[in-house]
């Protein structure tokens, strides 16, 4: 560990501003036993550091200068003039020294040679529980070799200024100059299926039922809505699947032949049968419960069932976050009689309205 | 999809059963006096209890039961939705109407219920101890009835010269009257405390369903379920026998072929003999257990039936020599309660629910012991005396040539034993031949053969008007009569080809093959492995459980007495399917999915 390295296992509370939001996840996880792969988050530490020795800075300010953010022309043109002198700047040497070091430790770790990496933007504001932000700054899959790590770094911090990510800055005021970000550099899983859970019915909001939605490949298919995933509601006390909904999955991301996800049709047979066991979905039930009992509030996990481990442990945790929309609203009983202390008020209330106890 | 069941008027009677109206007392009976009144409400069959064409005495405890149900609910408790229960005899099978309460004394009838049911929940625990010394003392009462045959002359000391006045002619009238009167408030009693104890499990259960919309059915059972429940008693009992033969080394006797020829071995040692004095002790009061529902004067009882739990007791045996397990987990299944019950309180999101969880919980704990433990001291116990006793006035009048088998006395209605009892008398006294051995055989004789005409007849589920939505809080809990069940018995929901929808009663997904089970008479059949499908299936079916798979019944809701016990012992259970026992047949594979409470026939 150093300050532009921070490994998962490392990882402790205070190291929150240094990691982001997806580094302090993973790094919690880790400490938590919760099954995560390996890896390591560039810290903003060495993104400053990076950034000061750069023109980076005022190339932003004078790009943003007067940004009329309902021009999306200008609003293009100029956040890619960002992403530009981003991808031209130099990362200063110590941090390029450790993070070239720190990949190597981690192909050591896996006992393969350019082991393939994701590697994430992990931005300070992207993952707080007030602002569900996901999916606004890049992902870089299926990385290998120290140089195409470094490459992937920088993309990164390049990503900061998306068109989306700069826009939504403006509005919320926030100071473009200090945003900062985080990159987790972290080993891929090789996914037979993979999806999300929220340890809650998204319906609902009942906190006795996890709910999963998983499809085949990579869970980018599910993240991003491209398919309609299977759909499974978990008893999360019994630990019985209580309801299954296996869609038609027509088509899957997997790892191409050059280490590029793609896109892939599915014949009939394979789209239509579904994409978990029951003893996975019990078992990402109980992982996602884990989750939820780390944290000590309702969960939204990415998970993958990787090929490349055996029956037992082949349930990986990729992320883990607060659920942003039911946390906001309380389920509960207040405000009915039989949340009242009068007990009789209560029973009479249950007699007097309509049971359905079936469904 | 129909719109509406068979009119009553419209059944038809079964070839041979014609004229079968006259078994039953006329208030039982559907009649042209309240026809448009009775055609236009819904009636559902109660499989749970009555499965199977009441003879005419036995149709007494449904009488009774209805009644003392109803009373409570319309003129002691006042049950703010609900008054009582109408029943009907047709073609010998129990129709049930659930009446609502007039919607304008419902106000009224909240602040009765209020101070009258606060009342007992304020004070159960001492109700219910002197509840159970009631119990007890009234089957006391009904032991110490005892039926003899007429003497030629009163003794002198104990009748005429003590100057009680009156002799044993006016006993043995007094006795059967004893015996209707008692059996009317054993009901009475039964119903005390029944309903009070599903009102504050159903204000638990509608709680958890608001806090958690989703929780299953099973979970909130298990929270409130008891661990030690009488009912579980005499299954309890015929382990520690089984074990007790071994470890005394009697053992061998159960392998000698028939229960007499094991009671020879046995009272031939020691060892033997104080094996017996051991059953003796545990059969009072806990083999006092039906192997039916405890309504039919047929149902077999343990303790005038010893081949039935030596039985049990002998498949015990070889279950102990192959090292199974016998004990029932108790340990483990307090210690899953517990952390059921500690994960939902923690899911819950405020302190106040929390606390509101916490003590509708407390009260359901509290009540709940009654619902599972009466049905032992009701059903089995205090029905096992009532039969026990009209056996014996039934040997009685067959000596007297009244007829020719005990059981006889059963295809007399409740007042014809007294119109026979004063023949005897009046015989006794005069004397004179008595007319009944004249009068009865053939009146018996065609009356069974109108019941076993009725027998072949399968009850249609429901008749009359559907209502638009059941909400009768009692009869969706205790017979599983739903919205859902009504519309599939009108052919409508999503019923599919070889699936069978019913009450979700105890969780677990399992495949195997069928046995339809039609009578207790025919549980011994069932083989290790095996799904039983039967029409209800009765608590002392229990031993057979460590040997089925699943069990899936025609009748029942979620607090009928299969689905206690089926969670007890950890067996999938769908109940409340309409027509299983009609559309399995034995020998096929079947899935039985107790989670969400469908059934599919595979083959």
């Amino acid at each position: 560990m150093s300050e532009f390295v921070v490994w998962f296992e490392s990882y402790r509370k205070g190291l929150k501003g240094e990691v982001g939001g997806k580094g302090a996840s993973l790094g919690e996880m880790t400490g938590a036993g919760l099954p995560v792969p390996p890896g390591f988050t560039l810290t903003t530490t060495a993104f400053r550091k990076s950034k000061e020795q750069s023109h980076v800075d005022e190339d932003i300010a004078r790009l943003l200068f007067e940004l009329d953010i309902t021009d999306t022309d200008m609003v293009t043109e100029r956040c890619k003039g960002i992403r530009e002198s981003f991808s031209k700047m130099e990362i200063a040497a110590p941090v390029e020294v450790d993070l070239r070091r720190a990949y190597q430790e981690l192909c050591r770790l896996s006992g393969t040679i350019n082991i393939p990496v994701a590697v994430r933007s992990s931005a300070t504001s992207e993952d707080s529980p007030d602002a569900s932000f996901a999916g606004e700054h890049d992902t870089y899959l299926w990385i290998r070799g120290e140089d195409a790590v470094v490459e992937a770094v920088r993309r990164c911090w390049a990503s900061l200024f998306t068109d989306r990510a700069t826009c939504y800055r403006v509005k919320m005021g926030y100071e473009h100059h200090l945003v900062e970000m985080s990159v987790v550099v972290q080993k891929m899983v090789r996914p037979i299926s993979a999806g999300v859970a929220f340890t809650l019915n998204p319906i609902n909001g009942d906190r006795s039922q996890v709910c999963i939605d998983s499809a085949w490949g990579f869970g980018e298919s599910v993240v991003s809505g491209e398919v309609t995933p299977d759909n499974y509601l978990i008893d999360k006390v019994l630990m019985e699947i209580r309801q299954r909904k296996v869609s038609i999955k027509e088509m899957e991301f997997k790892l191409s032949d050059h280490d590029s996800v793609e896109r892939s049709e599915l014949e009939e047979e394979r789209a239509k049968s579904p994409s978990l066991t029951d003893a996975q979905i019990t078992a990402i039930a109980k992982l996602a419960k884990a989750a939820e009992k780390h944290y000590g509030c309702p969960q939204d996990i990415e998970w993958a069932v990787d090929a490349d481990m055996s029956e037992e442990n082949n349930i990986v945790l990729l992320q883990s976050r607060p659920e942003t929309v039911w946390s906001k609203k309380t389920s509960s009983a207040e405000g009915t009689s039989q949340s009242s202390g009068d007990f009789m008020a209560s029973i009479v209330s249950t007699l007097m309205n309509p049971l359905h106890t079936k469904k | 999809m129909a719109d509406r069941f068979p009119s009553p008027f419209d059944i038809e009677t079964p070839e041979g059963a014609e004229g079968w109206e006259e078994m039953y007392v006329y208030s039982s009976l559907f009649s042209e006096h309240r026809r448009k009144s009775e055609d236009t409400t819904f009636w559902f069959q109660d499989g749970v209890h009555w499965p199977n064409v009441l003879t005419p005495w036995d149709a007494t405890f449904l009488e009774y039961a209805l009644a003392s149900l109803s009373q409570y609910n319309s003129r002691h408790l006042q049950v703010p939705p609900a008054d009582g229960i109408a029943f009907r005899i047709l073609n010998g099978y129990c129709y049930l109407s659930p009446v609502a309460a007039d919607p304008s004394k419902i106000e009224e009838r909240v602040a009765n219920f209020t101070d009258r049911a606060g009342h007992y929940f304020m004070n159960w625990d001492d109700l219910y101890s002197n509840w159970m010394v009631k119990i007890r003392d009234l089957i006391g009462e009904l032991e110490a009835v005892q039926f003899t045959a007429l003497p030629e002359i009163e003794d002198a000391d104990l009748v005429v010269k003590s100057g009680a006045g009156v002799g044993s002619g006016y006993q043995m009238q007094e006795n059967y009257h004893r015996i209707v009167s008692l059996g009317l408030k054993l009901w009475n009693y039964h119903f005390e405390f029944l309903n009070l104890g599903y009102a504050a499990y159903l204000d638990f259960f509608m709680f958890c369903k608001t806090i958690f919309p989703g929780i299953s059915d099973q979970a909130i059972a298990k929270m409130v379920a008891g661990v030690d429940v009488d009912l579980f008693r005499p299954d309890d009992e015929l382990k520690r026998l089984a074990r007790k033969a071994l470890d005394s080394g009697v053992a061998e006797a159960f392998s000698a072929g028939d229960v007499d020829a094991t009671c020879e071995i046995l009272k031939s040692s020691a060892d033997g003999q104080e094996w017996i004095a051991s059953f003796e002790e545990s059969a009072e009061p806990w083999f006092n257990f039906s192997t039916g529902s405890g309504f039919y004067h047929r149902d077999k009882i343990w303790i005038e039936n010893i081949e039935v739990p030596f039985e049990f007791i002998r498949n015990y045996i070889e279950n102990l020599k192959e090292g199974k397990d016998l004990n029932r987990p108790v340990e483990a299944i307090r210690a899953e309660r517990d952390r059921v019950v500690n994960e939902y309180a923690e899911l819950i999101s405020t302190d106040e629910d929390r606390e509101a969880f916490q003590g509708k919980l407390g009260l359901a704990r509290t009540v709940f012991p009654y619902v599972e433990n009466h049905n032992f001291y009701v059903e089995h116990w205090a029905h096992s005396v009532i039969w026990r006793k009209m056996r014996e006035l039934g040997a009685i009048m067959v000596d007297q040539g009244f007829w020719e088998k005990p059981d006889d006395i059963f295809y007399l209605k409740r007042v014809e034993v007294e119109e026979m009892l004063w023949d005897y008398f009046v015989s006794w006294a005069t004397p004179e031949a008595p007319a009944g051995p004249g009068y009865w055989p053939p009146i018996i004789a065609d009356r069974r053969r109108k019941c076993s005409a009725l027998a072949n007849w399968k009850p249609v589920p429901a008749l009359g008007a559907p209502p638009e939505v059941i909400t009768e809080p009692f009869t969706v809990m205790l017979w599983g009569i739903t919205s859902d069940s009504v519309n599939s018995w009108l052919g409508g929901g999503e019923q599919l080809e070889g699936e069978l929808r019913g009450m979700a009663a105890s969780p677990g997904l399992v495949e195997g093959p069928a046995r339809v089970i039609l009578s207790p008479e025919d549980i011994g059949q069932m083989q290790e492995g095996e799904i039983l499908v039967a029409p209800l299936t009765a608590p002392s079916w229990a031993p057979i459980f460590g040997r089925i798979q699943a069990t899936v019944t025609d009748s029942g809701g979620m607090m009928s007495h299969a689905a206690i016990v089926c969670r007890e012992y950890g067996l999938p259970a769908v109940t409340g399917t309409g027509f299983a026992t009609a559309k399995i047949e034995t020998g096929q594979r079947i899935r039985v999915d107790g989670t969400n409470g469908v059934v599919t026939i595979l083959d």
